[in-house]
């Protein structure tokens, strides 16, 4: 008897959807081995996790707060990797969100109060846009390699956002902790449950604006040309250089709003603790979601989840926080092998 | 041919079936193969030739049948096992190394080499072969420095190097001169004379009758006929491929040019490195007709189109469309003129594999109402113009949702013709249209495209079937190293004039 793979005919639906799942669960019995190794009970562990993470509204308000700047940045993510740019520059996009809006908040008081929430946004979001927008216009223009570039950003962004807070915008009332002053309380972002805030639903809106404009604009059928076939794309005349500038510009704008919302809505300043490796997650929940928008919020409400839970575990178990992380990062594993079944399928043969 | 008949078979395939997923690629093909023999086997596309051979090479594995090999039953389960029993096969993608040289592309995969090869052994050896059979191959060159005539030779030497007697060449003439493919079939007749055996896949009716002894017709996976060559005409073979009487001489109206739309003065074109790959091209086309382009592949036809289409841009010259100067547009000003493009490399260049037959045929209109509007697609309406399309243009595919990579060959470039042909205002460039397809697939194309010209479309028609340009185009301009040796008129030229062209000798004006 003989195993081998057969192409399929046609891409089955069904295990496209099916791929994420199964390799969720595999990710928890590898990572089951794990815990199994550090002498933890494996089931134990992730109830204590769901607990932590889904089992109160206390609980599922914190989960929320680290979702919806996943969301953002997975749906960033999620843009470019459509046009095969695999920026992974989304935590630097990230940090210059925070950046611009806290610029606002702190240096544009003269303007009227209610202005600064919006204004504060949207400057965050261009600063966002402008830091993915360099390394695309080097990719269309000389064809630089785009995986080194944004990731190059990224550290230039996060010593940037550094030397402010620990330099000029230091906020000198701060007691030397390393923070600029808050911002005014009335252009905060106001919250709903516990710490969750409105940015949810600014996620919400623009995962189903993107889900619209993909499926059923040109310009999304543009971009599925562009990432599935350039040279065919430009043959039948779509231009491949402004695509992938104007996808870049946007997917950067989205990272961009995330990091606003952030110092918007939870710090209130901008602060150390603001950088957070969420634009590194987002590139699992990009793929995770198989970057469909929508499917983007509930993956990042899961990958939020995992953050959290494993935060409980420390407190509750004492294992070491980094848990929910070894998860994540084991989930990416079978999800790239699992795409191997779209294609192909198994096949056994007698002989 | 009799004297073969009283040996016994080298080869003997039986009641070989492969299934793929929804076809029957090959049902129970029995094959033989004489020593001293050259077998062609004969077929459309789909008709599972290529997978038979593959079979052969060790790339397929049967779901049933036997191989035996001078009368011993046989186990082939990888490429290594077919080399060790003597089949060697060409494919038409040649399998080298472009910066390495032909000596050391000789010993590449190899089994059993020293861990430091002695590369002056394999280069006595290479000088040897060579020799002997005429090759003239030089161990030292480069494969990127070689011409595609060339790097078959080095193919052929690579088989005979590992000790072939069983020679299986893919389609071997689609990327030779007729000079070339002359030479290469001297080069099979020496191998013959000693005892080494080559079976040969063509759907080309005139190459069966040039170079085998014996023909081996499939059709639909199945074995069709099997005849002795000189007992067949083309007529014979072309019934028996298709199943159905063929065409062989298109329906063409008379040559009423009208008013130039293309125009090209003194058009020069550099790549990247500085090399030229178009030499002061001039030329004119009037509405209703065929500038048929031929050539060897790669003597810059391809580029051609691609500055007619503003994929390349060109270094110095003109490029007018109904007298306005389009010289560097953009592939989107291109399109605006009213100008359709079928690509030579459908896969990469004409379709988007990942994407639906529906939004492939879309791909060209999608701009404009009624498939969108203000940038809106409107899905209905995509999928009812699919739908008129497929019908129309007679592509077979499962559904209008089908990826369509997912087709056969001959449907994708269906899907292309379709596409270009729907939206063409008036400028077709077609390259290559028939390649690879089968006599009747070939037919519509043909049709189509003379469809065209009867509606008064400036038509470019790059070929590398000489037949195809006599009977379908009006002028046919000959490149060779990016520059036209000359224009002749299509009714009154012959083979060997165009062959000379093609060979880079300019046509003396007249």
């Amino acid at each position: 008897m003989r195993i081998g793979l057969a192409k399929r005919e046609t891409r089955s639906q069904k295990i496209s959807a099916l791929v994420p799942i199964i390799s969720f669960l595999v990710s928890l019995i590898l990572g089951g081995i794990v815990l199994a190794f550090s002498k933890a009970n494996p089931l134990n562990t992730y109830i204590y996790m769901f607990r932590g993470a889904f089992g109160s509204w206390m609980a599922f308000s914190e989960t929320l707060v680290k979702a919806i700047p996943l969301m953002l940045t997975g749906l960033g993510v999620s843009l470019a990797f459509r046009i095969r740019f695999w920026n992974i520059g989304a935590e630097g996009q990230y940090v210059w969100g925070a950046i611009g809006t806290a610029w606002i908040m702190l240096y544009w008081q003269f303007l009227p109060v209610q202005m600064l929430l919006p204004l504060g946004l949207l400057v965050g979001m261009a600063a966002g846009a402008i830091w993915a927008g360099i390394p695309a216009v080097m990719k269309a223009v000389w064809k630089v390699d785009e995986t080194l570039t944004t990731l190059m950003l990224n550290y230039v962004a996060i010593l940037f956002a550094e030397y402010l807070y620990y330099g000029p915008w230091r906020d000198p009332k701060g007691y030397g902790f390393p923070g600029s002053e808050p911002f005014p309380r009335e252009a905060w972002l106001p919250r709903f449950l516990g710490r969750a805030h409105w940015g949810l639903f600014i996620a919400i809106v623009i995962a189903i604006i993107l889900f619209f404009f993909l499926a059923r604009t040109k310009w999304g059928l543009e971009i599925q040309m562009i990432g599935k076939n350039p040279n065919a794309a430009r043959s039948l005349g779509v231009n491949i250089k402004w695509g992938i500038i104007l996808v870049l510009l946007l997917s950067g704008a989205l990272s961009g709003l995330a990091g606003g919302i952030e110092v918007a809505a939870i710090a209130h300043r901008l602060q150390k603790g603001i950088i957070s490796g969420y634009g590194y997650t987002a590139i699992i929940i990009a793929w995770m979601s198989q970057l469909n928008p929508i499917a983007a919020l509930f993956v990042a409400i899961l990958m939020a989840g995992l953050l959290v839970g494993g935060d409980q575990l420390q407190m509750m178990i004492g294992l070491p926080a980094a848990m929910g992380l070894v998860i994540q990062g084991l989930l990416l594993f079978p999800l790239l092998a699992g795409t191997i079944f779209t294609e192909y399928k198994i096949r056994i043969k007698k002989t | 041919m009799n004297r073969e008949k009283v040996k016994s078979p080298v080869l003997r395939m039986v009641g070989i079936t492969k299934r793929f997923p929804g076809v029957v690629a090959n049902d129970s093909i029995n094959l033989e193969l004489y020593p001293g023999e050259v077998l062609a086997l004969l077929g459309e596309n789909g008709a599972g030739k290529s997978t038979l051979m593959n079979v052969l090479a060790g790339l397929y594995d049967p779901d049933e049948g036997e191989i035996f090999i001078r009368g011993k039953r046989v186990e082939i389960r990888n490429p290594q096992d077919s080399m060790h029993h003597g089949i060697g096969m060409i494919h038409q993608e040649f399998a080298l190394v472009g910066n390495m040289t032909v000596a050391e592309n000789m010993i590449l995969g190899l089994r059993d080499i020293p861990f430091v090869p002695s590369m002056s052994e394999v280069k006595e050896q290479i000088k040897k072969l060579s020799k002997r059979y005429n090759l003239k191959v030089n161990s030292d060159t480069l494969i990127q420095n070689m011409s595609v005539g060339e790097q078959q030779r080095v193919e052929i030497l690579k088989l005979v190097y590992r000790g072939a007697s069983i020679l299986i060449l893919d389609e071997p003439t689609a990327v030779l001169t007729p000079e070339e493919a002359r030479d290469l079939n001297r080069i099979i007749m020496t191998m013959l004379d000693e005892g080494k055996s080559a079976i040969f896949i063509t759907h080309k009716m005139d190459e069966v009758i040039q170079f085998s002894h014996r023909v081996q017709i499939l059709r639909k996976g199945k074995s069709e006929a099997v005849c002795n060559t000189k007992d067949v005409t083309q007529r014979d073979l072309a019934k028996l491929m298709v199943g159905r009487e063929v065409l062989f001489r298109m329906e063409k109206k008379a040559f009423h040019p009208g008013s130039v739309r293309v125009k090209l003065e003194h058009v020069n074109g550099e790549d990247e490195t500085g090399r030229q790959f178009l030499r002061d091209i001039s030329f004119e086309i009037r509405a209703g007709e065929i500038l048929g382009i031929a050539g060897v592949a790669g003597n810059g036809q391809q580029k051609l189109a691609g500055v007619l289409t503003g994929l390349f841009s060109v270094s110095s010259g003109r490029i007018e469309i109904d007298g306005k100067d389009m010289t560097n547009k953009q592939p989107i000003q291109m399109i605006r003129t009213g100008i359709s493009y079928i690509p030579a490399d459908r896969g990469r260049m004409g379709i988007v594999g990942d994407m639906s037959v529906a939004h492939n045929l879309a791909m060209k209109k999608y701009r404009e109402e009624p498939l969108s509007k203000k940038g809106i697609l409107h899905p209905k309406r995509i999928l009812s113009f699919a739908k008129q399309m497929i019908s129309f243009f007679n592509i077979s595919t499962p559904e209008p949702s089908t990826y369509v990579k997912f087709l056969s060959g001959g449907n994708i470039q269906k899907t292309i013709l379709a596409r270009e042909i729907d939206a063409c205002r008036g400028i077709l460039v077609a390259v290559y249209p028939s390649r690879g397809l089968d006599v009747g697939a070939t037919e519509a194309i043909r049709k189509q495209i003379l469809e065209q010209r009867e509606k008064g479309s400036a038509i470019i028609l790059v070929s590398e079937e000489l037949d195809e340009l006599m009977a379908v185009a009006d002028t046919i301009a000959v490149m060779s190293e990016g520059e036209i040796m000359g224009v002749v008129d299509a009714q009154t030229t012959d083979i060997e004039e165009l062959g000379m062209m093609m060979a880079g000798v300019r046509r003396r004006s007249s």
